[in-house]
C-alpha cells in the first residue's frame, strides 16, 4: 500500500554489474514535495540508483512505485508516459549539440503538446529565463560555459513541468558560486513549482542547503546506513561513518 | 646502505640502513619476498636507516601486502612514524570490488562466458534491427520523430560531400583495372577489350564494392564515433528518459540518407572507373575515345548496371546499421569510442563481403 503524499517508493531494490553487487535491499520513500538527497562516496552506486529510478537501467530485484504506479515492471509505454512527469537534470547538462538551447528546450513540447510554434516559443524563452538564460536561446551548447550547460538543461528539465525532478550531481565541476546559485534554483523550483526533487550528490555544501530528507548508501555495507534529514543526521548519527562523512572527514 | 633480511626461528626481519633513497634493487626486494615463504611473522628494523622516499615506501608496501595475502603477521612499529603512516595509508585504500571478476577462468568456464558474450551482442543486435524496423514503418506511416534538419544534414554529409573522395578513387580503380588488365591482353592483341573489362567489371560489383567500402571508412565511422559521443555526453539518456525514440532520432535520418546515396554514389562510381580505364586506354593503348566507348556500351547490360545498384543500395543499410548499432552500444569512455568506430567500420565491411558472396551465389543461381 503506498501512502498518498509518497511519490516515489523503493523497496528491496538491488544495484548490481554482473556478479558486483553494489547494493542491496534500498527501501526508501520520497514524499511529496521534498527535496531528496541520495548521498555516499564516489563509487558506491549513487548514479546507478538514478539510473533505475529513471528506466535507464532495468531492475534486477526490488520494486519502483512512482505515484502510486509499479514502474519497475511497467512496459515501455507505461514507462513514457511515467518519465513525461519527470524531468532530469545529468552531471553534464546532455543537452543536444546539435541544438541550440531553444531548440533543445523546445524538444519535449514538440514531442508531446499540441502547443502552437509562438505558445511554444514563448515557454521556450520562459523557462530559460527562469534559469537566468535569457537571451542565449540561439546559442549552442558548445559556445557556453559548464554551469550555464547545466542551467540549460534544467530548462529542458522543466520544460513540460514535470511532477518530479531529478538531479544527477548538479555542483559537479562547478565553482562554489554557480554551485550556490544552483542551489537556490533548486529550492526556488520546490518552493514555487511544488516540484519533488530527488538530488544525487556528495557536495556537503549542496546537502546541508538543500536537503529536507536523505539516505546514505555505504559501500561497505552495500546498503542504506542512515535516513533523515541531513541536519539531523550530523546532529545524532546513527554511525561513524555517517558522521566522518557529514563532518567532511573531520570528524 | 641497503635493505637485508634476517629470517630467523620464523621470524623474518627486513633490516633497513642508511640512504634508501630512489631505492630499486629489484633481486633483493625479490629475495625478500621469496623469504616470505618460510615466515610467520613479518618485522622491520630501521634503526640505521637515515633517509628515504616513496621507493622505499612502495617497496615494504610490496612486501606488507605479500605477508598479508600469505596471513603472516606483521609489525611495522619500529619504521619510522612518517613512512608508516605512508605504508598505512597506501593500505588503507582498497577500492578494488570484491567480486568474482579477476579470479582466472577455467577454459569451459571461458567457453561459457564468451558464449554468453555472443548470445547477448545477437539479441542486442535483434533489439536494435526490431527497434529500426519499426522506426522505418513509424516514418512510412508518417508518424516517426525525423527532424528535417538533421536529415538534411546527413543526406548532404553522405551525398555530395563523399562524391570527391569516391571519384578518386573509383577513378583509381578504373584505372589500375585496365592496366593489369592490359598487360595480358596486350599480349593476344585483344587490348580493345579493356573497355569491356573495365565496364563490367564496374558497373557489376566494383563501383559498388568501391562506394561501399570508402562510405564505411567514411560515413560508418562518422555515425559510430557522433553517436557513441552522444553516448558518452549523456545525450542518449536524455533522448530515452524524454521518451524520444532513440532510433527514430539518431539511426532513422542516418540510414535514409544513406539508402537513398548509396545507389548514387555507386552509379558515380561506375561512371568514374569508366573514365579512369579510358583514360590508361587511350593514354597507353592507342585506343581512340569512340572506339573505347563503342565497346563500354557494347560490354554495358542493364543487369550487372542493376545488381551493382542494388548492392549499393544493401551497402547502405549495413553501412548505416553497423553505424549506429556501436554508436548506441558505445561505453561511457573515449576508448568506446574509439572501440566503437573500429567494430562499425570492421563489421560494416566483412558483413559487406560476405553479403556480396552470399548474394553473387544466389544471383548465379538464378542465372542473372
Amino acid at each position: 500500500m503506498i501512502k498518498d503524499n509518497v511519490k516515489i517508493k523503493a523497496e528491496g531494490l538491488n544495484i548490481a554489474y554482473g556478479s558486483n553487487v553494489l547494493m542491496h535491499n534500498l527501501n526508501f520513500e520520497i514524499k511529496n514535495g521534498d527535496i531528496f538527497i541520495i548521498m555516499g562516496g564516489s563509487g558506491c552506486g549513487k548514479s546507478s540508483l538514478l539510473r533505475l529510478l529513471t528506466g535507464l537501467k532495468s531492475v534486477d530485484e526490488g520494486k519502483i512505485w512512482i505515484n502510486g504506479v509499479r514502474f519497475d515492471n511497467a512496459d515501455d509505454q507505461q514507462k513514457k508516459k511515467i518519465m513525461q512527469n519527470c524531468g532530469i537534470l545529468y552531471q553534464s547538462g546532455a543537452l543536444f549539440s546539435s541544438m541550440t538551447l531553444a531548440e533543445n528546450v523546445a524538444l519535449p513540447l514538440q514531442q508531446y503538446t499540441n502547443y502552437s510554434d509562438a505558445l511554444i516559443s514563448d515557454l521556450v524563452a520562459f523557462k530559460l529565463a527562469l534559469v537566468g538564460l535569457k537571451g542565449y536561446e540561439d546559442f549552442y551548447p558548445a559556445e557556453i560555459s559548464g554551469g550555464m550547460k547545466k542551467r540549460a538543461g534544467l530548462a529542458r528539465a522543466l520544460a513540460l513541468d514535470p511532477d518530479i525532478l531529478y538531479f544527477d550531481e548538479p555542483s559537479a565541476g562547478l565553482d562554489p558560486v554557480s554551485s550556490k546559485l544552483l542551489d537556490d534554483l533548486i529550492l526556488e523550483i520546490n518552493k514555487s513549482l511544488g516540484t519533488t526533487i530527488v538530488v544525487i550528490t556528495h557536495e556537503l555544501s549542496s546537502i546541508f542547503a538543500i536537503g529536507k530528507d536523505a539516505i546514505f548508501l555505504d559501500a561497505e555495507t552495500k546498503t542504506i546506513s542512515a535516513q533523515g534529514n541531513p541536519k539531523e543526521l550530523l546532529k545524532n548519527p546513527p554511525n561513524q561513518k555517517v558522521l566522518h562523512f557529514l563532518s567532511g572527514g573531520k570528524k | 646502505m641497503a635493505l637485508d633480511f634476517l629470517l630467523k626461528q620464523n621470524i623474518l626481519t627486513v633490516v633497513a640502513d642508511g640512504d634508501l633513497r630512489d631505492y630499486d634493487n629489484q633481486e633483493q626486494l625479490k629475495a625478500v619476498l621469496q623469504s616470505l615463504k618460510k615466515a610467520d611473522k613479518l618485522c622491520f628494523n630501521a634503526e640505521n636507516l637515515q633517509k628515504w622516499d616513496s621507493s622505499l615506501a612502495a617497496a615494504f608496501y610490496q612486501i606488507i601486502i605479500k605477508a598479508k595475502q600469505k596471513n603472516i603477521k606483521i609489525d611495522t612499529s619500529a619504521l619510522p612514524d612518517d613512512l608508516q603512516n605512508l605504508v598505512a595509508l597506501a593500505l588503507a585504500v582498497d577500492r578494488k570490488p570484491k567480486s568474482n571478476d579477476n579470479k582466472k577462468l577455467s577454459f569451459l568456464e571461458n567457453l561459457g562466458e564468451s558464449g554468453l558474450q555472443i548470445f547477448d551482442g545477437v539479441k542486442k543486435s535483434w533489439a536494435f534491427l526490431a527497434d529500426t524496423t519499426k522506426s522505418l514503418g513509424r516514418f512510412f506511416t508518417g508518424r516517426a520523430v525525423l527532424r528535417r534538419v538533421d536529415f538534411e544534414f546527413a543526406l548532404a554529409d553522405c551525398g555530395y560531400k563523399a562524391v570527391g573522395i569516391v571519384s578518386l578513387v573509383s577513378f583509381m580503380v578504373g584505372l589500375i583495372l585496365a592496366f593489369v588488365g592490359a598487360l595480358q591482353l596486350k599480349m593476344f592483341g585483344a587490348q580493345i577489350y579493356i573497355a569491356s573489362l573495365v565496364a563490367i567489371g564496374m558497373t557489376r560489383i566494383m563501383g559498388a564494392i568501391m562506394a561501399g567500402i570508402i562510405m564505411a571508412g567514411r560515413t560508418g565511422a562518422s555515425y559510430a564515433a557522433t553517436i557513441g559521443t552522444m553516448q558518452v555526453n549523456e545525450e542518449v539518456d536524455a533522448l530515452k528518459t524524454l521518451g524520444l525514440p532513440v532510433t527514430d532520432f539518431l539511426v532513422l535520418p542516418r540510414m535514409l540518407s544513406l539508402i537513398i546515396t548509396m545507389p548514387f554514389l555507386t552509379m558515380w562510381a561506375d561512371i568514374m572507373g569508366m573514365i579512369g580505364g579510358a583514360t590508361v586506354a587511350i593514354l597507353m593503348l592507342d585506343i581512340s575515345a569512340p572506339q573505347y566507348w563503342i565497346y563500354s556500351l557494347k560490354a554495358f547490360q542493364l543487369a550487372n548496371f542493376l545488381v551493382g545498384i542494388f548492392h549499393g543500395f544493401m551497402y547502405g543499410i549495413i553501412i548505416s546499421c553497423c553505424g549506429c548499432y556501436y554508436g548506441i552500444n558505445c561505453g561511457r569512455n573515449a576508448d568506446s569510442v574509439g572501440w566503437a568506430t573500429t567494430k562499425a567500420v570492421v563489421s560494416s565491411i566483412v558483413i559487406m563481403i560476405v553479403a556480396t558472396g552470399i548474394l553473387t551465389s544466389i544471383l548465379e543461381a538464378l542465372g542473372i
